[in-house]
């Protein structure tokens, strides 16, 4: 493992937490296009490829893809604290802004103009969601399985309103098994 | 409003986080089926306004858990709804990370991807209807809604610049 890590400079945990600072304060509407411009054009940490696979890795595990990728990336250069520095900085900042803006939420979230702004925000956010949903659907095969599944997740969540533990628990590995199945 | 108990608050987030396959919109709905329809800790307005004000914060889109937490417990809120969030990334992905280095080509994790990706758009398909209508009240929100998706798939532009547009929309007593 030590001779495939050809590329592999020396980085400080206070570097990792400045770095991760930056991107976490520089996201506004998703982390990856920063993530991306320090790791690999500002800082030249990581190739191109290998961040792609590091985010890829990221997306296929549960959680929120670019912590994920945090955690891997402080952990393969600096070990426990590195991913802890790294984390610290990515997710320190934004927790801080949040409780403040619950602060002033608390305070003047009632006030009519404060309301009206927030109701046509809100609608922005869910377009911004269903136009995520769009642009995913486009890199689904067009065979019946996937669309099935997709669909089924929908009802069960989205109109059934069943708990996702139950929904994932019985469509997750049949999803699965049939994608292995054809892979075969 | 129930009574909040911070513990199966805690709890229910960790399993949700373990679940969140394709990252934080796909948990959305069971977020908001516990916390709205389940427990009532937060009426469906606040729920959409707390979502779409961490949407317009730095940092990842997560952060609606900690915002959800601060609103409802303050501190202590903060670390039962943002703590979960932490514990997935921080075992199953060292783990993963780890045997990904050693068997960079299992078929299994292929077999995982493909069969996951339908249900993550399944999921935020869901995310966005309940936001949807927990906010348009008339075609006019859904409207705004639409005329985002059009923007959102024909240009580039940072979303903050719809956020504003949408508050303006907001303001000017359209919606």
């Amino acid at each position: 493992m030590e001779q495939k890590e050809l590329h592999k400079p020396n980085v400080s945990r206070f570097a990792l937490f400045l770095a991760f600072s930056r991107i976490s304060l520089s996201s506004f509407g998703g982390a990856i296009f920063w993530a991306r411009r320090e790791l690999v054009e500002r800082q030249r940490w990581i190739t191109e490829r290998e961040f792609i696979e590091m985010f890829t890795l990221g997306q296929l595990l549960p959680g929120p893809n670019v912590l994920n990728l945090t955690v891997m990336f402080g952990y393969r250069f600096a070990g426990w604290t590195g991913a802890a520095a790294s984390v610290a900085g990515f997710l320190g900042w934004p927790c801080l802004v949040v409780v403040g803006m619950g602060v002033l939420y608390q305070h003047y979230g009632a006030l009519p103009q404060v309301q009206q702004a927030l109701t046509g925000m809100s609608s922005v956010a869910a377009g911004l969601l269903l136009a995520t949903v769009v642009k995913l659907a486009m890199v689904l095969p067009r065979h019946w399985r996937p669309w099935l599944f997709g669909a089924l997740a929908f009802v069960g969540v989205g109109v059934m309103r069943w708990p996702l533990l139950w929904v994932m628990g019985a469509l997750a590995p049949w999803a699965v098994f049939a994608a292995w199945k054809e892979q075969e | 409003m129930d009574r909040l108990d911070l513990g199966g608050l805690f709890l229910h987030f960790l399993i949700l986080w373990f679940l969140a396959i394709g990252g934080p919109a796909t948990i959305f709905p069971d977020i908001h089926r516990y916390v709205v329809d389940v427990h009532h800790l937060l009426t469906n307005t606040q729920f959409a306004e707390i979502y779409t004000l961490a949407q317009v914060a730095p940092g990842p889109n997560a952060m609606y858990v900690t915002l959800i937490g601060w609103h409802l417990a303050g501190w202590q809120g903060v670390a039962a709804t943002t703590i979960p969030l932490l514990v997935p990334a921080t075992t199953l992905t060292l783990l993963v990370g780890h045997l990904n280095e050693r068997y960079p080509n299992a078929p299994i994790g292929q077999a995982i991807r493909r069969g996951l990706t339908p249900i993550t758009i399944g999921l935020v398909f869901a995310s966005s209807t309940i936001l949807m209508r927990a906010v348009n009240h008339d075609w006019r929100g859904y409207l705004i809604t639409l005329l985002t998706v059009a923007v959102v798939l024909r240009k580039s532009w940072n979303p903050l610049w719809l956020f504003a547009g949408g508050a303006l929309a907001g303001i000017l007593g359209f919606v």
